[in-house]
């Protein structure tokens, strides 16, 4: 289609949707109001397993299912992106030699965040029951927080640190364990996914049953993942080069 | 004992499986890669099959977690969506099994991306959560876009995965919408507690309006016009076994999605005469447009990429039956068309792997030689136009049956004649060198000249590649001539349509009554127009094949050409598409049912 | 204008597709699919808002008293961001290949699925 008559199959479509979604908006209850059934629910089924962060308590136990799905879609991406993104028959990887210089502030400063990062990464994934986080947000904040090796140091020095191979296991096996916890459930208590542990104290590091257990599972995949999918990206921009 | 641990764990095989081999991959040689991906396809066929057999004519309920369906999440298996797990896992072991030591990559990208699609399938036809739908819909759709993608030295699987990514992304954020609607409606996201919430209340503007949004993504997934631009793309560079996947089970999932989510959902609420028309309308169009566009393919992979789109019309129409008869033949239709569309997939990538090339043209009499392959081909096409006692024969009877209207039933023949003609064309020209080679080519087609190498070009075409090819085929059969089959599926048809009885198993657990729906079989008129539609294919291919179109041709060279020219490989031209098909669709749902 | 935020929500969406159509560039269109897909989070995260109503993370020691936002919505969003990030990963690595091998990311230029 011409760039005019794809102009106006759109203007007719969204017109159309835009008429709909303003009169079913209308009939939302109010914003602000205080109807939440579901909510109802879930707050106290969460606090009656000692999870103050109710939104962990959702993602990964009374939703659990849902959490295994996202992260096996995590998995299908990175994979997927590995798939994407490797060297084709025509392209080789070619070796950084020179690398350009940087500020002497900006490597002390990366040097001296890079600890703090990786222990904040640590923490947010160590107590996603508890406060705000878990397992992908500190997930998140490991991998980046690796990233200043290459921000603050150089792309050798970060893949000198960073063995992709047993990154790629590391991220299988943290999947991996978030299904076979659900199987253990299974076996250990009757029900797939079901949370077989003790609740524990609320507000303690070690309650909330599995609820830890599946952050760190999930802490670990996201973690391994995010860094092995930003190493494909890396290596497209630094290193894999078309042979002439 | 109690099954409900058996559909969780039919999830969690293939799931595990995946990250094992991804863990293997990275330090054992290729062998233990091909053989532990295989194992675990076959373990989740055995899942499936002992699920299949634990169902019965029931629903098993599994309440993951061991939470109420008001807080967690439940998965339903009943006969049908069961049997759509099962298939993929079949589909799935016989792509593992065609791949088998085909791809050069020393990686494992392929076998663990299968295997987490197949995860994907399972969950999508085994769940009873509105929202874990559409998790698993999107599991389905990344592991789906990097293997539609995978041949990377190539310019169009790279493009035709990314707009295949767009496309359904897009639909997908429609019916998350659509589901943020609902909850704040109902403040629900489990089915039963969904369509329990709605029933007696009426549907008003934002019910219609949630459905309408809903439902777009997964008619997305299903590949129905005006939604089905991504799916011939997708078809034509995705590697051929996973066209056989895409082909055979997700699309067709799309469509178990449409009717399982308004059937649970919506039942009560929206008058089913709605529903009924503007499915019937839908699947009546998406039908005759596949079949023109398959006639006017050269491309085998676009061919038969539109063949899909036709059927899954074909299956729209007898689903929107909404009746278990209906829904039984479509399935029956479905099961059979998976076994003979994956052969022809198969068949397809063996001419790829041998000359490098599917273009019907550029391929005239080169698969002089192909053996045993060729008249495998001959016979899938004719399966295709519904030859008894194919299943694809089966289900089409059945579901002529049930659309009821004599119209209906022309489509039927019509459109199954269709599709199975060109592919018998294409098999006449490019296997027995009948005809002349055609030489006129529109500009706006693609043809299959430029499609890189699958495999390594084989002196002989290895067991591997043939067996997958002989199992579906003979599954074809199986479907048409083993009555527990089609029994099965009759009992799921009415299983299907029953919402109360769907949200009674859900809330209390309540076995499933049973009286048991009246059986279907061969008819003397199903095998009549089976027959017929069979001649009808092979006349068409005979006619096409020697060029004996004449004025016929000269009429239609415009309009094919208009036809064409709409189908650009813009992902722009897709998406204004996308949404004017959603306005048309709140047109046509929304106007008459409001009160 | 108690209904605003939805409509914040809907007008993202839209104008994410909007994008995707005028889009000249295919990273342009990656962008405006997750801009499309933001206007989920916002419809969400609206739908779940009660006024007043605190976080739903109760306090160290002892649950507190009172309302609390829904916490369904922001677990749903969560899932919601994760699909986000990877899908556009995964079509950021199509982007990459379609640009070494097409030469350029114009969607008006690539013209080799037709029919």
């Amino acid at each position: 289609m011409s760039r005019r008559l794809r102009l106006v199959v759109f203007g007719l479509g969204v017109s159309g949707i835009g008429v709909v979604f303003v009169l079913a908006a209308l009939l939302i209850p109010r914003f602000g109001g205080g109807d939440h059934p579901y909510r109802d629910l879930a707050v106290p089924a969460a606090v009656a397993r000692s999870a103050p962060n109710v939104v962990s308590a959702l993602n990964f136990d009374q939703r659990a299912l849902d959490t295994l799905g996202e992260e096996t879609i995590l998995l299908a991406s990175v994979v997927g992106a590995a798939a994407l993104l490797r060297p084709t028959t025509s392209e080789h990887e070619r070796s950084i030699v020179a690398e350009d210089r940087i500020l002497s502030a900006t490597t002390l400063l990366g040097y001296l965040l890079l600890p703090v990062t990786l222990l904040v990464g640590l923490d947010v994934v160590a107590h996603g029951h508890l406060t705000p986080g878990g397992g992908f947000q500190g997930g998140v904040v490991l991998a980046t927080g690796l990233h200043l090796l290459y921000v603050a140091g150089s792309y050798s020095t970060l893949v000198r640190l960073r063995p992709l191979t047993w990154y790629g296991i590391a991220e299988a096996l943290g999947a991996g364990a978030f299904a076979v916890l659900g199987v253990s459930g299974l076996v250990a208590a009757g029900g797939f996914l079901v949370n077989m542990l003790p609740y524990g104290r609320f507000g303690d590091l070690f309650s909330a049953g599995t609820v830890p257990l599946l952050n760190l599972a999930v802490g670990c995949e996201v973690a391994s993942g995010v860094i092995v999918l930003l190493a494909q990206f890396l290596a497209q921009a630094l290193t894999v080069r078309a042979t002439r | 004992m109690d099954p409900s641990w058996l559909p969780p764990t039919v999830i969690a095989i293939p799931l595990i499986g995946a990250c094992l081999v991804l863990a293997l991959a990275q330090h054992t040689p290729r062998l233990v890669v091909d053989v532990a991906a295989l194992v675990t396809a076959l373990f989740t066929v055995a899942g499936g099959a002992v699920l299949l057999v634990v169902v019965g004519a029931g629903r098993v309920v599994t309440r993951v977690g061991g939470w109420t369906p008001q807080i967690g999440i439940v998965l339903v298996a009943d006969p049908i969506g069961t049997a759509l797990a099962l298939l993929a896992a079949i589909l799935t072991a016989c792509a593992l099994l065609y791949t088998w030591r085909y791809f050069d990559s020393a990686e494992a990208h392929v076998h663990v991306l299968l295997l987490l699609f197949l995860a994907g399938m399972v969950g999508f036809a085994l769940t009873a959560d509105l929202f874990d739908l559409f998790v698993f819909f999107e599991l389905m759709g990344a592991a789906a876009y990097a293997l539609t993608g995978h041949k990377i030295e190539e310019p169009q699987a790279v493009h035709g995965g990314f707009a295949f990514g767009v496309v359904n992304s897009l639909g997908a954020y429609f019916s998350l919408t659509g589901i943020a609607l609902l909850y704040a409606r109902t403040g629900r996201l489990g089915l039963a507690p969904l369509g329990a919430a709605l029933t007696g209340r009426g549907a008003d503007v934002l019910v219609l309006a949630a459905m309408v949004l809903v439902l777009t993504g997964l008619l997305v997934k299903a590949a129905i016009v005006p939604f089905h631009f991504w799916l011939a793309d997708a078809h034509a560079v995705a590697p051929s076994p996973v066209c056989a996947l895409f082909s055979g089970v997700m699309a067709p999932l799309g469509l178990y999605g449409v009717v399982r989510v308004y059937v649970t959902v919506f039942g009560a609420a929206v008058p089913a005469v709605v529903a009924h028309r503007t499915l019937v309308g839908l699947g009546v169009v998406t039908a005759g447009l596949g079949a023109v566009m398959c006639l006017a393919q050269r491309h085998l992979k676009r061919m038969l990429a539109y063949s899909t789109i036709a059927h899954l019309g074909l299956f729209l129409v007898g689903m929107a039956t909404l009746s278990g008869q209906g829904m039984a033949g479509s399935m029956v239709y479905l099961l059979g068309h998976a076994g003979v569309k994956g052969a022809l997939f198969l068949l397809v990538g063996l001419l790829l792997a041998r000359h490098g090339n599917v273009d019907e043209v550029g391929l005239h009499g080169r698969g002089r030689a192909d053996g045993v392959a060729r008249w495998l081909f001959v016979l899938a096409a004719l399966a295709l136009a519904g030859l008894p006692p194919f299943g694809t024969g089966l289900g089409k009877a059945i579901s002529e049956e049930a659309a009821e209207r004599w119209w209906l039933v022309g489509i039927f023949v019509l459109v199954s004649a269709a599709t199975g003609g060109a592919a018998l064309r294409a098999g006449l020209r490019v296997h027995f060198g009948l005809g002349k080679p055609p030489t006129d080519a529109d500009p706006d087609t693609t043809s299959g000249e430029d499609e890189a190498q699958e495999g390594r070009f084989p002196a002989r075409i290895p067991m591997t590649m043939v067996v997958p090819v002989v199992v579906l085929l003979v599954g074809a059969v199986a479907i048409g001539v083993v009555p527990a089959v089609a029994d099965r599926l009759a009992e799921g048809g009415r299983l299907f349509v029953d919402q109360a009885g769907y949200l009674e198993a859900v809330t209390h657990g309540a076995a499933a009554t049973q009286t048991p729906a009246p059986a279907r079989w061969w008819t003397l008129s199903g095998v009549a127009l089976g027959v017929l539609s069979t001649a009808l294919a092979v006349t068409l291919a005979l006619l096409a094949v020697h060029g004996r179109f004449g004025w016929l041709g000269r009429l239609l060279d415009t309009p094919l050409r208009t036809l064409h020219r709409a189908h650009s490989g813009h992902v722009g031209d897709y998406v204004a598409w996308l949404l004017g098909g959603v306005a048309v669709l709140s047109g046509l749902l929304i106007l008459p049912a409001l009160p | 204008m108690n209904m605003f935020p939805y409509l914040v929500g809907g007008w993202l969406l839209l104008v994410g597709c909007l994008g995707v159509v005028r889009s000249r560039d295919l990273v342009h269109t990656v962008v405006c699919v997750s801009v499309a897909q933001s206007g989920t989070y916002v419809l969400l995260v609206a739908v779940g808002y009660q006024s007043g109503a605190a976080a739903p993370v109760q306090g160290e020691g002892t649950p507190v008293p009172g309302p609390v936002v829904d916490p369904v919505v922001q677990a749903l969003t969560l899932t919601d961001i994760v699909v986000s990030a990877t899908v556009t990963a995964l079509l950021l690595g199509l982007v990459i290949q379609i640009a070494k091998l097409h030469g350029t990311v114009d969607p008006d230029r690539l013209n080799d699925l037709r029919g």
